[in-house]
């Protein structure tokens, strides 16, 4: 059984999923800051005003807390919003309604009311924007729980997983890499596509050491696996594709095989999700490990100005130098 | 202008000397070391209570902030029931059943504020009739999620009622600290909707000023900020020692205005209500209160629902964590 495909931008993917789901469920509402007429500032959104009205696609005030909190009333009115915050870094203006009322909203009310609720957000570095469009903030949601957080790394993988995180019961913060929004290509399913969350995916085999990441990372990581082939390294990738919640399974599993680790963020050092992981690996398989994992991160500075944005965000490089001192070290 | 006729007003003045007699019932509780941490009602029950009966239980919403639940009893004894397990700590206390329309205690101030809008225009998006009216006071006012969601809504026009009862202190902080406008209502100005200022002590007012406002919100033609002006008569909280910044001359001043008092006056006055009625009602009220503290004490309480009720089903460290919570229980019990 041979499925159709065409090869899209992750952008596209996106685009694509938005327009499906809104056919397939008219309880749906898009809502955010220049998601209408605009179709989104990196045009996420594009089409759906004209195709499905300005009732479902909802251009509204630069409120990104009432952008959240409004997204709790819709569902508790038995709609299913799909919120976009323009820039992650503005969800520190939402902080309180994310965290304290959309991720508590099932346990205080012990699902009386369900937050069936998706917030789509763009982050991550590497494109040269102003101050707080790249910060990577994954590791701050993680800590809040009742918060799903889907990180794809590839524009099927958008495609499978915005499906799904759109039809989840439980909220979801959905981050997209601003440098894969058209940095991504790759082939996406043409019919329905819907990937479980919470299932990460080996994306290379490997057996000597695996490099861990999500998000545009992982194709960083990627490349930096292949090139170590010919220096003799068989580095296997695992793309995490969530990390709440995270599939212990599958990290356990190729850590346990390889015995080294490589733990790929963009997201300053010190209490980063790499120290997460880290952790897992060392309650699951400890001594299953030939050497010490290693973390490749930003710094613990706030993300920089552009022209220093190259010293900070992790690149092959980097990945690289990790991945050799991981392999010295017996 | 739909005023309340007799037997409307009858009915809140029930429902207001309930909520007082209630309220001094929960306080004796919270000193008895039996409940947590309670905020009294005294001084807001016409405006609460007067905002409710303006309702249609069946169709309209509302969402309290945690001084109203002994007010919300127009929606039925379920109210009083969660608010008991609520006020125990017991996690049911959050539940309150379909198909009541109303949401429970809510701590963060202000924040139910764009929830009411949210729910106001999904329930307008669904051709449902119905408004949604929020409870906040003086205070919260000043919270970004006031100004983000009264701005949204007034562009919407979703069928909501800002119901913001201003009872002149938050905590220790008196209003003219909360703000240099005039009125809590005329923030409705820059939102682009009708803000009024009602007598919160008078429930009739307030009954009215609701009705209003609700026929507004029905008709399409958007939502509206209603200022209640009352006096808190208690503390803020059961942890609060209100005569470290109270004057005692304002309170005393206020304790003349009395809404509760002063409705029974009235309707005393009409023949409307009695010493007979009114000793009925508050022995009633304290029988069901008592009822429903026995009920909640006997309430089962499982060590599951720690881990139930965050996500539709256990992540796979949760179910880890809910192993080893009961394990541990286990080797407890042996």
């Amino acid at each position: 059984m041979s499925k159709k495909v065409s090869e899209l931008s992750m952008l596209q993917a996106i685009n694509e999923t938005l327009h499906s789901e809104m056919a397939r469920d008219e309880r749906i509402v898009v809502l955010g800051e220049d998601v209408g007429r605009n179709g989104g500032v990196f045009r996420a959104t594009e089409g759906l005003i004209e195709k499905f009205g300005e009732n479902r696609v909802v251009d509204t005030p630069i409120s990104e807390a009432a952008i959240a909190g409004s997204a709790v009333g819709l569902a508790m009115a038995g709609l299913v919003p799909v919120a976009e915050i323009q820039f992650l870094g503005f969800s520190y203006q939402a902080m309180h309604q994310i965290a304290g009322q959309i991720a508590r909203l099932r346990y205080r009310t012990q699902s009386r009311f369900e937050p069936q609720i998706t917030i789509r957000a763009p982050f991550g570095g590497g494109v040269r924007t102003p101050e707080l469009h790249s910060d990577s903030l994954e590791a701050q949601f993680a800590n809040i729980p009742g918060l799903k957080i889907v990180l794809p790394a590839t524009a099927s993988d958008a495609k499978g997983l915005l499906t799904s995180a759109i039809r989840d019961p439980d909220p979801v913060l959905f981050l997209e890499p601003l440098r894969g929004y058209r940095g991504i290509r790759d082939l996406v399913p043409d019919e329905e596509h819907s990937i479980p969350i919470g299932e990460a995916k080996l994306v290379k085999k490997g057996d000597d050491v695996v490099i861990i990441s999500w998000s545009y990372q992982v194709e960083l990581s990627k490349r930096v696996a292949e090139s170590l082939e010919e220096d003799g390294i068989s580095a296997a990738v695992l793309d995490l594709r969530s990390i709440v919640p995270l599939d212990i399974e599958s990290l356990t599993q190729i850590v346990t095989h390889c015995g080294r680790a490589v733990v790929v963020q963009e997201a300053p050092e010190t209490a980063g999700f790499a120290s997460e992981i880290i952790a897992t690996i060392n309650d699951e398989c400890f001594w299953s490990l030939e050497a010490p994992v290693v973390r490749v991160s930003g710094f613990d500075v706030p993300y920089p100005v552009g022209m220093l944005e190259n010293l900070y965000v992790p690149d092959e490089e980097r990945i690289r130098s990790a991945v050799l001192r991981v392999m010295e070290k017996d | 202008m739909p005023k309340p006729n007799d037997k409307q007003l009858q009915m809140i003045l029930e429902d207001m000397v309930v909520a007082r007699t209630q309220a001094g019932r929960l306080w004796n509780l919270q000193r008895q070391g039996q409940v947590g941490t309670i905020a009294p009602i005294d001084g807001h029950e016409a405006a609460i209570v007067g905002a409710v009966h303006a309702l249609e239980t069946e169709s309209d919403w509302a969402l309290p902030q945690y001084r109203e639940p002994l007010g919300l009893r127009k929606y039925g004894p379920e109210i009083l029931d969660a608010f008991m397990l609520y006020n125990l700590g017991h996690p049911a206390g959050g539940h309150i059943p379909e198909p009541i329309k109303v949401a429970p205690s809510q701590i963060s101030l202000g924040a139910s504020i764009p929830h009411a809008v949210g729910l106001a225009w999904g329930m307008s998006l669904k051709d449902e009739s119905g408004v949604v009216l929020v409870f906040f006071g003086d205070g919260a006012s000043s919270e970004g999620d006031f100004y983000e969601a009264g701005n949204l809504a007034g562009v919407l026009k979703a069928p909501v009622i800002f119901f913001c009862i201003n009872n002149q202190w938050a905590i220790s902080t008196p209003t003219h600290l909360q703000t240099a406008a005039d009125t809590f209502a005329s923030k409705a100005e820059a939102f682009g909707i009708p803000g009024v200022t009602v007598d919160g002590n008078d429930a009739s007012s307030v009954y009215e000023a609701v009705s209003d406002a609700r026929n507004r919100a029905i008709s399409g033609k958007g939502p509206t900020l209603i200022e209640a002006t009352v006096y808190r008569l208690g503390a803020h909280t059961t942890a609060d020692d209100p005569t470290r910044y109270v004057p005692s001359d304002d309170l005393s001043a206020a304790q003349k205005k009395d809404p509760v008092h002063t409705l029974i006056q009235d309707l005393r006055d009409r023949n409307l209500w009695s010493d007979a009625r009114q000793s009925e009602v508050e022995t009633a009220a304290l029988d069901r209160i008592d009822d429903a503290f026995e009920k909640a004490k006997s309430t089962p309480l499982s060590a599951d629902s720690l881990m139930d009720h965050c996500f539709s089903s256990d992540t796979a460290r949760q179910s880890r964590q809910r192993s080893f919570l009961m394990d541990s229980l286990g080797e407890a019990n042996e």
